[in-house]
């Protein structure tokens, strides 16, 4: 398995532990019983705010452990620049994930015309980005392993 | 994916070079070894640009490292 095949793996599974850990950390605090009020607003911001910088964070950490363990075991240095294949497959991953949280956004944006709730809305649009991420981590694993 | 129809003879030629490594190739053109692993496997077609690096590398003309055809893979 090559480096960036086992690197797309690791952010894949990083990517859904992250936000599994995170939403069970962060559900049993949820204001209950209270209907479209400012603590719903600064609940729903700040679960997205420090979901953001919790994730991006977490990511450096992983990637750098994940570079040590690579070097430590393989003896092999991992590749310092991006060539032609890295980027086509990087544009292909950008792209499937756009699309996905594109879909997301229509997706909440719909539940508000169609009356739901503020909390589906928001619901929508985190698992939305959480799904883009995973659709990009999953589209660079399957080109890196059966080509472009 | 979709049937890759640019074949090539990079591994053979590499052997042919004093059985050069993936990763001296990989130097001498400026990409990864990752993707001159893909293009022996017929998982990748180069760019234009590339292609050239290549066969300058073993200092052949195009068409002898690289093949265009619906049989590429037979090769």
């Amino acid at each position: 398995m090559t480096y960036q095949e086992k690197k797309s793996i690791v952010s894949l599974i990083s990517s859904i532990l992250i936000f599994a850990a995170y939403c069970l950390y962060r559900y049993p605090q949820y204001p209950e019983g209270v209907m479209d009020s400012k603590e719903i607003f600064h609940y729903w911001g700040s679960f997205v705010l420090v979901l953001t910088l919790v994730s991006i964070a977490a990511h450096i950490v992983i990637s750098i452990i994940f570079n040590i363990f690579f070097r430590m075991t393989t003896g092999e240095k991992e590749p310092s620049f991006a060539d032609e294949l890295d980027k086509l497959i990087d544009l292909k991953a950008f792209r499937n994930s756009f699309f996905v949280f594109i879909l997301g956004f229509l997706l909440a944006m719909g539940s508000l015309n169609f009356n739901q709730p503020l909390k589906v809305m928001f619901i929508i649009l985190i698992v939305s980005g959480f799904l883009s991420d995973v659709t990009g981590s999953l589209t660079r694993l399957y080109h890196y392993k059966k080509g472009v | 994916m979709g049937k890759n129809l640019v074949g090539n003879y990079i591994r053979k030629l590499r052997f042919d070079h004093n059985e050069m490594t993936q990763q001296q190739l990989a130097d001498k053109v400026g990409v990864t070894r990752q993707t001159i692993v893909a293009l022996e496997k017929g998982n990748y077609s180069p760019s234009l640009e590339l292609a050239f690096r290549i066969s300058h590398a073993f200092k052949l003309p195009l068409e002898e490292v690289f093949f265009y055809g619906e049989n590429s893979e037979e090769r």
